[in-house]
């Protein structure tokens, strides 16, 4: 069996989405330090507030302020903060009901130990110092200990330059590995060579190889070397630059069945003006130094190739 | 109404990591293993549904690749579901209903060991409120499980308990990956130790379905679905009762669950303290054989587990085991969505 080849990658992306109207002044309260809850028909307030009842489905929009105190209602002690949670020493994850709500939201609670945590114990929201209208504008709760509860303002929920919009970054590393069949195609390449996989059961040729024949539905385990020379069987002008590709257009892209292989494989074609590529044009891989697989394909100078011999790898 | 039964069931062995396998290379001897059990080829499968998702392994339409392991070429009636497979064999009880096919191939798999599950599993969650704050989904669990210890429901033995129970029976389940005695160990998220949570890793699993006689005919003794159900929750954490699982208990009431008692359950609990949770809203007492596979708590490849679960219940109804067994799964967080099955043998 081959090395088993792995790598890391790293998926990230910024979300940006889109507040419906509860959501944009829920959001747009946090920036300015109010807390509002939305009414149910049948009279509850929801923090943090939704679109729509839970329960009924009835569309809900009646904004209500509530408290930046309340009551814990269950809670978790995280001793290894991860990457992206709101704190990053010790703290505990809380279910807090804000007074004046009749449901829990979400958060982190700065705490000492788990030995200074319990059901029912008071907190109140330390503020994030810069706040863009985000769910993170609380930076977390904090222990109150006074009797007193602040009492809401009333506020409406109408505020100048309301946010409309939330960029939200996801990020998630992990370690790839291509699996047996991949990483054999993946080795041979760094010694020049390209190897498909042959079916046992209908004898074709896979390259690059899966590990499976999508027809036959088995294992293909036999490495067959194809190439180097192969034929073009269909391709495409590009005539749009992509970014970071160092490669003058229009160029040619197109799909080559190498022989031996009973799967045309894709790559540029070059050493050959752009207007000349051909269906049936006989090409070979071009390697480079330091290059992890071919450059290019460029003109073998045999005659081009009968429409005949390759028509079924079209 | 058709009536359908589960005829074959395969499952890999589940290990925390498979880097010498692509997930096709690693889902492809299960799919060989039921189709051998039933003596079908794949081209005599009437419709083909599997459930996955690209998260996972952070690999960009993995589904398609793994439908390679099928034999999709010419086509074939497929589809699938970014869910546990449970939903995927959901969607084939429900073909097979309709008449349009006789047959059918459910199959699932993930594959946890490239990426870090628990942060990967965030990303399921609410994406204004929740997800910027990054909760793991141990993390979820925990705050399910101290709402249960504060209500007087579980205590810290209980949850070890649970967990004990659960690996000593996986010790007969060659499949599994954690097996017999393992530590409860530390605190991971307090009140939860390593041993109340589930063990990371990679698997698959297949189920075939056929209606009417043409089960009799691929199985001596099919396991027949005298119902199927799913219900959802909201997905406010802090707008649910964490204790309970109302959407498990209407979903168990819709399968018939409680028109006569099952001797067998298996129960998708991930993690010890939702066995707690389930047991409840399911009405199970001390007669009823839970999780005799081990359960979730000894293998729990990410979006097999719950088709494992109705796996697990007909192969033990294929055995002769049971006449009568519940098969649960879930999805979401603590126990946000569920499904219930029930499964009946003909009489012996």
């Amino acid at each position: 069996m081959p090395e088993v080849l792995k790598a890391p990658l790293v998926v990230e992306f910024p979300f940006t989405r889109s507040l419906g109207p509860v959501q944009s002044a829920f959001l747009t309260g946090l920036r300015e330090r109010v807390v509002l809850g939305v009414k149910t028909g049948d009279g509850r307030t929801l923090v943090p507030p939704v679109e729509y009842d839970p329960v009924t489905s009835e569309e809900i929009r009646d904004l209500v302020e509530v408290a930046p105190t309340g009551t814990v209602t269950t809670w978790a002690w995280n001793h290894a903060p991860r990457r992206g949670q709101p704190l990053d020493t010790p703290f505990a994850w809380v279910l807090v009901r804000l007074d004046g709500a009749d449901t829990s939201l979400l958060h982190a609670l700065d705490a000492t130990g788990p030995d200074a945590v319990h059901t029912g114990m008071r907190v109140r929201i330390r503020w994030a110092e810069e706040r863009s209208g985000a769910i993170t504008d609380i930076a977390c709760f904090e222990p109150y200990d006074s009797v007193e509860t602040p009492e809401p303002a009333g506020h409406d929920g109408r505020f100048e330059d309301m946010v409309t919009g939330i960029v939200a970054p996801a990020r998630l590393d992990y370690t790839y590995s291509p699996g047996r069949a991949q990483s054999g195609y993946i080795n041979a390449l760094s010694d020049r060579r390209i190897v498909g996989e042959r079916c046992p059961s209908c004898r074709k040729v896979y390259v690059p190889p899966r590990g499976a024949c999508p027809t036959c539905g088995v294992a293909t385990v036999e490495e067959v070397e194809v190439g180097p020379g192969g034929t073009v069987t269909t391709y495409c002008i590009v005539n749009i630059k992509a970014k970071n590709l160092d490669i003058e257009v229009p160029y040619v892209y197109g799909h080559i069945a190498l022989d031996g292989a009973d799967l045309a494989l894709h790559g540029r074609i070059g050493g050959i003006p752009y207007d000349q590529v051909r269906m049936g044009l006989r090409v070979e891989p071009v390697w480079t130094d330091g290059g992890r697989y071919p450059d290019h394909y460029r003109p073998t100078g045999e005659p081009d190739a009968d429409y005949e011999t390759y028509k079924e790898l079209v | 109404m058709r009536e359908i039964a589960v005829v074959a069931f395969g499952q890999t062995d589940h290990r925390r990591t498979s880097d010498e396998f692509s997930e096709v290379e690693m889902l492809m001897p299960v799919l060989h293993d039921v189709l051998d059990r039933t003596g079908m080829k794949t081209s005599d499968i009437g419709f083909t549904c599997s459930g996955s998702t690209d998260y996972l392994a952070g690999r960009a339409f993995s589904f398609t690749m793994a439908l390679d392991g099928v034999g999709a070429w010419p086509p074939i009636s497929e589809s699938h579901v970014e869910m546990d497979g449970a939903w995927a064999l959901y969607e084939a009880w429900t073909k097979l209903l309709t008449g349009d096919a006789d047959t059918a191939l459910v199959y699932s798999y993930g594959k946890s060991s490239p990426g870090s599950v628990r942060d990967v599993l965030t990303r399921q969650l609410d994406p204004y409120y929740v997800a910027p704050l990054w909760p793991d989904s141990v993390a979820l669990a925990a705050l399910q499980a101290q709402a249960l210890i504060d209500a007087g429901e579980a205590d810290e033995p209980a949850l070890a308990g649970v967990a004990a129970r659960s690996r000593e029976d996986a010790r007969a389940n060659s499949h599994a990956q954690l097996r017999g005695s393992v530590p409860q160990g530390e605190y991971l998220v307090r009140p939860l130790r390593t041993g109340d949570c589930p063990p990371i890793g990679d698997g698959a699993a297949a189920v075939i379905l056929a209606a009417g006689e043409r089960a009799r005919e691929l199985c001596e003794r099919p396991a027949w679905i005298r119902g199927i159900d799913h219900r959802i929750e909201a997905h406010g954490l802090g707008v649910r009762d964490l204790t309970d699982s109302p959407s498990t208990r209407l979903a168990a009431e819709k399968a018939g669950a409680f028109e006569r008692p099952v001797d067998t359950a298996e129960l998708h609990a991930p993690f010890t303290s939702q066995e707690v949770v389930l047991r409840k809203a399911l009405r199970l007492d001390g007669d009823v054989a839970v999780n005799p596979s081990g359960g979730a708590l000894a293998a729990n490849p990410i979006m097999a587990a719950g088709l494992i679960r109705i796996g697990e219940a007909a192969a033990r109804i294929h055995r002769g085991e049971s006449d009568r067994a519940l098969a649960h799964a879930t999805s979401g967080p603590c126990l946000q969505q569920n499904l219930v099955s029930v499964l009946e043998g003909d009489a012996r």
